[in-house]
């Protein structure tokens, strides 16, 4: 690890903590992304509009940069019959888990939420899991 | 301040944060996840400087607590009982996870980068989201 790769770390942590006291500032929510999609998905009213505010934001800010900065170095090397998969446990696990790695991982385990903790430390432990097995088993 | 443009400006930031510190690119993801490969702890530096960072700003927040947020977002962090929910939910998120690398900010900010392996993987965490809520919800 670079000392490069250790300031853009945490200079892109600042900015996403700084992202989410944004939101529980002015909007006096918590900047779960996976919370704020799912809001969107249902008919709707006057509270989609925020969410729909938040996720035009966080989905253009990559164009804008390659717009302003410069190129984003993006790999996804994951078979798409496995990225599929993942999608659907995505998708269903942070919505029955009632968060993800903003919601629990970042959010909760700032206001030191015992079951943020516990679900950071269970996703963090399963996703560790999968990726030994798919990498070092198989 | 419009509550739109507040949450507009939190996306943005949010997305820039996730740029800046290359946790959109799953391959770097997973790099963090491969614990006994090549093991590469970014994603811990990122976790912790958003947690320094937000948890300081959440303290000065309730501190001026003459502010009308004073009661911070706690109304919607009311803890619920069910912890089993909690542990199946967070293990097959995990699993998704530990599998493509992607979470749904980074996949979200793959459609307007192009890639079509994030809009496959969106298209079915919105199936998973429907499925959540014919299982979980019943009218």
């Amino acid at each position: 690890m670079t000392f490069l790769t250790v300031v853009t770390a945490l200079g892109g942590g600042i900015l996403i903590g700084l992202a989410a006291a944004i939101l529980l500032f002015f909007n006096n929510r918590n900047a779960g992304i996976s919370g704020i999609a799912a809001g969107l998905i249902k008919p709707w009213q006057q509270d989609s509009h925020w969410r729909l505010a938040f996720i035009i934001g966080l989905v253009i800010s990559a164009p804008l940069w390659r717009l302003l900065v410069g190129d984003i170095s993006i790999q996804i090397n994951t078979p798409l019959s496995v990225l599929a998969i993942a999608g659907l446990l995505v998708g269903y696990g942070v919505q029955l888990g009632g968060g993800c790695t903003s919601g629990h991982g970042i959010c909760g385990n700032a206001r030191l939420s015992p079951r943020s903790i516990v679900a950071t430390l269970t996703f963090m432990i399963t996703a560790g899991i999968t990726v030994y097995i798919v990498r070092h088993v198989f | 301040m419009n509550l739109n443009i507040s949450a507009f400006a939190s996306g943005l930031t949010f997305g820039l944060g996730l740029i800046v510190s290359q946790m959109i690119n799953p391959v770097k993801v997973l790099s963090f996840l491969d614990v006994l490969g090549n093991w590469d702890l970014s994603l811990a530096l990122v976790m912790a400087g958003a947690l320094l960072t937000l948890g300081f700003l959440q303290w000065l927040i309730q501190k001026s607590a003459k502010h009308s947020h004073s009661a911070i977002a706690m109304k919607h962090a009311t803890p619920k009982k069910n912890d089993s929910k909690l542990i199946i939910g967070s293990s097959l998120f995990g699993i998704g996870w530990g599998l493509s690398g992607l979470c749904p900010g980074p996949a979200l900010m793959g459609l307007s980068s192009g890639l079509f392996g994030s809009y496959v993987f969106i298209a079915t965490m919105l199936i998973g989201f429907l499925l959540f809520n014919r299982l979980h919800h019943k009218p």
